[in-house]
């Protein structure tokens, strides 16, 4: 950041008043009017998207949860009812708390199996194998298919009539209708996708590592494993991190594959599903949805503290 | 939460709202408070086109249409040029996807609507009128004739004037292969302990004795329903349905008691099988018969039509006999303010009549018409069939989740149902659960 002339000006302004009127001419100099025009766009234009579509609408849901509004009727005719909604969330509403096991298995499953997996998929690619594109693009197309293709292909997998799982076992596990089952059988075609994106993020980066650092090692006598783990895994720390976070993002904001399997019900119940099912489409509730999306807001805000607070503990030093 | 009617428009639902799009931008448009106005103008935009027009003198009338399958469509633009010939009037039709368009009622009716839209009877058309966000029609049935009692009480809003002009509809009945019951040699059963019998000799014959799915979470509601009005009759299917009867009452236990002692008949592991599936199971001769709407004929192919046959569940109170069934009707309604009221209602009024009545006999050989005076000599046998049951019955109940409040139904009972199919044994528990739900739901 400190390269930056805007600031660079700035700190030259802060010193004594006798260097004011010159540090006022440097800052005209470095700032001219078209500059001033570009950075106030360029900061407004992001402002406006950021607080109109993240922190209006963010703001507004927790509003809305506090109401009984059914999406019928003006704005003004809405009925305050307190906290009413996340007391029927936490007291009558069934889905709610296997919702909110589901949304932490998830992050276990992807965080302990499916991340570490891509890693060492991309670890594998990155030795120059024969055919390592082809293994790529086989490894990277599931997260590029559609959803409502991949919740077919899965279905035609895991259903238990006439379903290739079943007719290769000879079994008759219902995958997706046990409740008991059919999490896991998500979770391996969460998994799935999920191995794909990660490879590629590694992948990007392993390509990245300067040579030389490995060429080191291994004429200090390093072996793979140890030239892996404590040599090329420290540098990687920036692709680290961004890993970590989009494992818990995808992991949060787990939706689609439930949504196309049963709409999130019966075993598979996740907090975004929920709130989709109360809010969009004829249900309406729109209230009580409100009142289960502000507390996966909360629930995200935890997790964003914490990466936040890290990364700058990191710049602090 | 209608039934698809294709294999493609069951496709076309496979499709999460995050890619459809659409969705998205309106939950997004909802939370922030705005859902009214993006809304309409998504869906009003279609709608438009018709704005030239103002007052009673003008010679079009916009119609907004969920019809979106290609055999529906095509139907319905024939009845519409049919009215076009009679009366001289353009109509505008603007199709929305199926889904699209009931998803977006709410933020369509109140926008600018287009004067008659398609819509379902029902408590939703009840809602709707009473809120004020539909046109009364009881002029236009003054005109009509045709109807059976039955027909007029579904069209009926909470204050006695229609509101809901009948097109089409289709009733739910236990299907089965006349080859199959011939082979074993089955009799239909005219009582639940008939019913019972019959399974346990389907089981010994190696069948599946009653085929059954509810991975999407509707299907189960048809059990429920008919169930519920074999033993409790049709007043209280409507009163259970309005909220005004207790699910933790005994008359409820007793449904859910009978078809626990029923479930063992049905097909196992229901919760991942589409009902497609299950009609399979029957279309393959595995599953000795299946409760489903008319609409399971879809998964039989051409040559076995013929051989495709349904009784009515049978009787279990002889007090309140077999009569009354669950027939979803299809049909129009008027926006509150049309653009122009006395085409609207001429529209309605030729809808309503025998003449469209025969086109659509016509064009949609899926699905029965409601005006009794239309020609049926079209119709395939089991048309006739069905068309003889529903009008032989005395209540027509239109199914679950279009006789209750929309939110109530998708995210209380689907819930809940499942529950019950897994569990069949904390009936107590779960009835406690629907109804504190419903109390929540039914005083916001």
């Amino acid at each position: 950041m400190s390269d930056l002339p805007l600031i660079q000006a700035d700190r030259a302004v802060a010193p004594p008043a006798a260097t004011t009127t010159r540090g006022r001419g440097r800052r005209l100099r470095l700032l001219s009017r078209t500059d001033r025009v570009v950075i106030t766009l360029m900061v407004l234009v992001p402002l406006i998207l950021v607080v109109g579509l993240v922190w209006l609408p963010a703001l507004a849901t927790v509003l809305l949860s506090g109401t009984n509004w059914d999406g019928i009727g003006p704005l003004g005719e809405i009925d305050w009812v307190g906290l009413k909604n996340y007391d029927d969330v936490v007291n009558i509403y069934p889905p709610f708390v296997p919702a909110i096991q589901n949304n932490l298995l998830w992050l276990a499953a992807l965080f302990v199996v499916a991340t570490p997996f891509g890693m060492f998929l991309a670890v594998l690619l990155d030795k120059e194998l024969r055919g390592s594109r082809f293994y790529q693009t086989a490894l990277y197309l599931p997260v590029v298919l559609s959803l409502a293709l991949i919740g077919f292909v899965w279905q035609l997998i895991y259903s238990r009539d006439q379903g290739l799982l079943n007719a290769l076992l000879g079994g008759e596990t219902d995958w997706y209708g046990d409740p008991h089952v059919n999490i896991w059988a998500v979770l391996v075609a969460a998994g799935w996708r999920h191995v794909g994106y990660i490879m590629l993020l590694y992948l990007a980066g392993l390509k990245g590592v300067d040579p030389s650092l490995r060429e080191a090692a291994a004429v200090d006598g390093s072996s793979e494993a140890s030239t892996f783990f404590r040599v090329v895994f420290p540098v990687l720390r920036p692709i680290n991190i961004i890993v970590l976070v989009v494992t818990v993002i995808e992991s949060l904001r787990a939706f689609d594959l439930v949504w196309v399997i049963n709409k999130g019900r019966n075993g598979l119940e996740l907090i975004s599903a929920l709130v989709t099912a109360n809010v969009v489409g004829e249900a309406s509730r729109i209230g009580f949805g409100s009142a289960l999306a502000t507390i996966m807001l909360v629930v995200s805000l935890v997790f964003i503290t914490l990466y936040l607070a890290t990364v700058m503990r990191e710049d602090k030093r | 939460m209608s039934r698809p009617r294709s294999q493609a428009e069951y496709l076309a639902r496979l499709v999460p709202p995050s890619v459809a799009g659409l969705n998205r931008r309106s939950l997004l448009a909802g939370a922030a408070g705005a859902g009214a106005l993006l809304g309409t103008g998504l869906l009003a935009g279609c709608g438009s086109g018709s704005g030239s027009d103002s007052g009673a003198g003008s010679k079009t009338v916009s119609l907004g249409s969920n019809a979106s399958d290609p055999t529906p469509k095509d139907a319905l633009a024939k009845v519409m040029d049919g009215f076009k010939t009679s009366s001289g009037v353009q109509v505008n039709i603007n199709t929305v996807d199926h889904n699209t368009f009931q998803e977006n009622i709410n933020n369509y009716l109140q926008g600018k609507p287009d004067d008659v839209f398609t819509w379902f009877a029902g408590y939703r058309m009840r809602f709707f009128a009473a809120k004020g966000l539909a046109g009364d029609v009881s002029d236009v049935w003054g005109k009509l004739s045709g109807y059976s009692d039955a027909f007029k009480k579904a069209s009926t809003g909470d204050d006695g004037k229609q509101y809901f002009v009948p097109m089409s509809y289709y009733p739910w009945a236990v299907f089965y292969r006349k080859s199959v019951w011939q082979q074993h040699g089955y009799q239909v059963p005219k009582s639940l302990d008939e019913l019972n019998t019959l399974g346990a000799q389907m089981k010994k014959d190696g069948l599946n004795p009653i085929a059954f799915a509810d991975k999407d979470g509707w299907p189960a509601m048809g059990t429920f329903d008919i169930l519920n009005l074999r033993i409790n009759g049709y007043q209280f299917h409507v009163d259970l349905m309005a909220g005004k009867e207790a699910w933790t009452s005994d008359k409820v236990k007793k449904v859910f008691d009978t078809w626990a002692g029923l479930l063992p008949l049905h097909q196992p592991d229901a919760l991942g099988r589409t009902w497609q599936e299950a009609a399979q199971s029957l279309q393959q001769k595995k599953s000795g018969m299946y409760l489903l709407g008319l609409f399971v004929a879809e998964q039989f192919n051409k040559d076995e039509q013929d051989d495709l046959d349904f009784f009515t569940f049978p009787e279990i109170d002889p007090t309140i006999g077999a009569k009354a069934l669950d027939a979803p009707i299809d049909g129009y309604m008027m926006a509150r303010k049309p653009k122009s009221e006395a085409n609207a209602k001429k529209l309605l009024e030729y809808i309503g009549g025998v003449d469209a009545a025969n086109i659509l006999v016509k064009s949609n050989p899926g699905t029965l018409v409601a005006n009794t005076g239309a020609d049926t000599s079209g119709y395939t046998a089991l048309q006739k069939k069905a068309a003889e049951l529903v009008g032989s019955a005395t209540e027509i109940a239109q199914f679950l989740d279009r006789d209750t409040r929309p939110d109530f139904a998708s995210t209380v009972i689907i819930p809940a149902f499942q529950q019950f199919i897994k569990n069949p044994k904390d009936i107590g528990g779960l009835l406690t659960s629907i109804e504190n739900q419903k109390k929540s739901i039914f005083t916001s």
